[in-house]
């Protein structure tokens, strides 16, 4: 006998809860206690009290599932809303990645040059190495990461996906 | 200007104030305070089980059968971790129940101090909400918001995990008005127009079923009343699930016995030929719809859920509606009588249900040698009936058998372990029973595993000079695990014969219990009848057929259609696709 894989999509959910102990560990949990994935997971406190944090999870699943794991989040009882920006439409998806490359001579221009087209910004450097800053989606992130790679890439850091509905209306 | 109190004073005073009269709970360090608390006041009686898990278990008994919260009161470490098991439980079950464990001192958590368990990490996955109070100042709103959780929209388990500093330490306590939560708004009215379409979907059908489960039970019992007019101005047949049991009168013309794997034939055939299902509170369990592609294939489905997670999780529907049932169903019969409908000519539907009717799928075969499991239940039942018994269940067989001939005619009297099916649960739920419901004839329909799961709760129901009384059907086997074996694995019964049983009437003795045992099938009335009349708690150790099997079953991962019926020879090896689901 051989078990059977589902065709899943990618989802990105934008999770409004309260900013609680424990809150990360209960949506994270739940992903985990009842199978679904998550390819990408950020949490920041939001307003200007403290109290409510936005989760902005990636995830993929078949549409049945993603149906299930938006309902299992709107049951925890600290969940305030969760908004599927993927169903919703249009809505932008940013990462930040911290991308530290080093050489000398024709790979650090090579490493410089290609830093300008891919509008990454230089945030220390010593005369062997660099460290870019560099936004965008998850796509342009991957290439310059591996475009870096060819030319002496020692370590990256990524935030994960925060994301935010188009438009001058809530989600 | 209110004074200060202790935590362990303000939580006996909420607790008070929620109207709580019964703690189960066993006593340990971390504890302590609220102990002494306790033994001040004289408003809260505790009960003293003797095993952690048993008093969440007797905790979903008295929820179960008085519709109120169950409450238990344990340690920390091995008080909390005891209790994991009925705690998961509660939540399978949709019982509303809330559960204070004593934690470590705030600066002792996450030093591995004695008798330190992450409780609230280890029930956060198990529990409907839990807390941590890290100040007294909380306690008493978290308490009541504890309370308002686990009671309203689908109910379920909170724990409520109280450092031993936090019982110690004083604050302000004052009961808070109505409790308007900021996230947590469970939806109990439907949407107006969903009603009106489901009434129109219900008044063109030809071969509606009504689905019936668990939360018409949790919706109160003015819910089952409602449900027998729904079913009555519509004629419509009924079947419900095994959590359902008692909502609607087995004794009606239109109740079609339980659905699923072992429910009856005509109850699975109505599924799978209907044109229009409506689900009632209940959430289309694997043990319910087996094969998923091939479950009710004709029909139209609508689902009255009040937790929108169950819907669509398994099965599809057209019509989803997110509201209490019970006051959809109201709101249903408001419509259909508004409309002037009158019930639809379903003879032909009828006639068909009685053909099914017709195989008698219950049937089993009577011997004067030796007793029959399913004779005994019934004869049970003509012997309790008259006095509405309270029934809880062990896991086995014998809980299928009791589903089966057991007939409840009114909700909160049936009591078992469904979702979770834990061995164990019968006795202390029987004693959570009979603590709620003092002149009630209380009876556990017990297997000679499962009651050696909590046998120690004998000596509770001593205690409190409890006249539960214990039904063991000892077949001297695991019995459905042994007929599983029979169907899957050409009967190789590995592991599954009660080796070493105790003398039950003996033991019974050791307790205090008056003690019975039966053999021969011309003493069983005779043997129910002393059991019913002897005052106190009784056992019976009623020696039944050792290789009886329970049908009609189906298959785990078969069709309603594939159902094994008494007379089918069903023993040999099943393939692996089978042997991998549960
Ligand atoms: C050995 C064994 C064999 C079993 N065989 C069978 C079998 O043959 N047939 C069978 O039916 N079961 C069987 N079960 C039980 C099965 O595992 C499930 O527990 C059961 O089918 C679930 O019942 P339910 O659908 O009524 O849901 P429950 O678990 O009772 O859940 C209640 C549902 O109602 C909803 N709800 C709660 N309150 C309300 C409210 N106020 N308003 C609206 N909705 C509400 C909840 O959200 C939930 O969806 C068996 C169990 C064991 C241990
Ligand atoms: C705690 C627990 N462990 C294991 C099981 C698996 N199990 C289900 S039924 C059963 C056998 C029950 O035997 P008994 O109580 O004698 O009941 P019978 O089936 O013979 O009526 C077992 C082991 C379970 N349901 N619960
Ligand atoms: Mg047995």
């Amino acid at each position: 006998m051989h078990i059977k894989e589902e065709t899943k999509e990618r989802h990105t959910l934008s999770v409004i809860v309260d900013n609680e102990p424990g809150i990360l560990a209960r949506i994270a949990g739940l992903f985990t206690a009842r199978g679904y994935n998550i390819e990408s997971l950020t949490v920041t406190d939001i307003s200007e009290d403290d109290l409510i944090s936005r989760i902005t999870i990636v995830t993929s699943a078949s549409a049945d599932v993603m149906d299930q794991i938006i309902a299992q989040l709107e049951r925890l009882v600290p969940v305030h809303k969760v908004v599927d920006l993927t169903a919703l439409g249009p809505h932008v998806e940013r990462e930040l990645a911290l991308v530290k490359v080093g050489g000398t001579g024709d790979h650090r221009i090579e490493a410089l040059r290609l830093a300008d087209v891919y509008r990454a910004r230089v945030v220390d450097a010593t005369t062997s190495s660099f460290i870019f800053e560099v936004t965008g989606g998850t796509e342009k992130i991957d290439t310059f990461v591996s475009l870096m790679r060819e030319v002496g890439l020692i370590e990256v850091a990524r935030t994960g996906i925060v994301a935010i509905s188009r438009g001058k209306e809530a989600a | 200007m209110t004074a200060e109190k202790s935590g362990a004073d303000i939580l006996v005073e909420a607790l008070t104030d929620l109207g709580v009269e019964i703690v189960f709970g066993y006593p340990g360090g971390a504890v302590l305070p609220i102990y002494d608390a306790i033994f001040k006041q004289t408003r809260i009686k505790h009960i003293l089980v003797r095993h952690e898990q048993a008093a969440t278990h007797a905790a979903e008994g008295y929820a179960r059968s008085t519709g109120k919260p169950g409450v238990v009161l344990v340690t920390s470490g091995p008080g909390a971790t005891n209790a994991v098991t009925g705690i998961t439980d509660a939540l399978m079950d949709s019982i509303p129940m809330v559960v204070i464990t004593g934690q470590v001192a705030t600066h002792l958590i996450g030093t591995d101090a004695f008798q330190e368990a992450d409780t609230i990490g280890i029930t956060r996955h198990c529990t409907k909400h839990n807390y941590l109070v890290k100040s007294p100042d909380r306690l008493g709103d978290v308490i009541h918001e504890a309370f308002h959780i686990a009671t309203s929209g689908r109910p379920g388990p909170v724990v409520i995990d109280i450092p031993k500093d936090v019982q110690v330490a004083t604050a302000k306590y004052r009961k808070p008005g109505a409790i308007q939560h900021k996230t947590y708004r469970p939806q109990v009215k439907a949407d107006q127009s969903l009603i009106e379409s489901a009434v129109e979907m219900l008044a063109a059908a030809e071969r509606p079923v009504f689905y019936t489960g668990g939360g018409v039970i949790n919706a109160g019992p003015a819910a089952s009343q409602i449900l027998r007019e729904l079913a009555r101005i519509t004629g419509a047949p009924v079947t419900s699930t095994l959590m359902g049991l008692g909502a609607f009168p087995a004794s009606s013309d239109q109740w079609l016995g339980m659905l699923g794997m072992h429910g009856t034939y005509e109850a699975n055939y109505a599924m799978n030929k209907a044109d229009l299902i409506i689900a009632l509170g209940s959430r289309f369990d694997d043990r319910v719809t087996g094969r998923l592609d091939a479950f009710a294939p004709h029909a139209k489905k609508i689902h009255i859920d009040i937790d929108r997670s169950s819907i669509n999780k398994t099965v599809r529907v057209d019509l989803p509606i997110i509201a209490d049932v019970g006051r959809a169903m109201e709101d249903m019969v408001r419509v259909w009588k508004g409309r002037q409908h009158q019930k639809n000519d379903l003879s032909a539907w009828w006639k068909q249900i009685e053909e099914w009717r017709a195989k008698k799928s219950l049937y089993f075969p009577a011997s004067t040698k030796e007793i029959m499991p399913q004779q005994a239940i019934k004869s049970l039942w003509e012997a309790t009936k008259h006095r509405n018994p309270i029934i809880t269940t062990e896991v086995g067989q014998h809980q299928m058998w009791a589903a089966q001939h057991f007939n409840f005619e009114s909700p909160n009297k049936w009591l078992t372990s469904g979702g979770l099916g834990t061995m164990g649960y019968g006795l202390p739920a029987a004693i959570g029973a009979q603590l709620g419901n003092p002149n009630a004839l209380v009876i556990d329909i017990a297997g000679e595993a499962s009651i050696q799961m909590n046998i120690q709760e004998l000596a509770t129901a001593s205690q409190y000079r409890l006249p539960v009384k214990l039904f063991i059907l000892n077949n001297e086997y695991m019995g459905m695990v042994r007929q599983w074996q029979e169907l899957t694995y050409s009967s190789r019964y590995s592991e599954s014969y009660s080796e070493s049983l105790p003398d039950f009437v003996k033991l019974a003795e050791a307790y205090g219990w008056t003690g019975l045992r039966v053999e021969d099938p011309a003493d069983l009335d005779a043997c129910i009848q002393s059991m019913i009349n002897t005052d106190g708690p009784v056992l019976v150790d009623c020696r039944v057929a050792k290789l009886a099997n329970c049908f009609p079953m189906i298959p785990s991962g078969a069709a309603h259609t594939d159902m094994m019926l008494h007379s089918d020879n069903v023993s040999g090896e099943m393939d692996d696709e089978a042997k991998a689901l549960v």
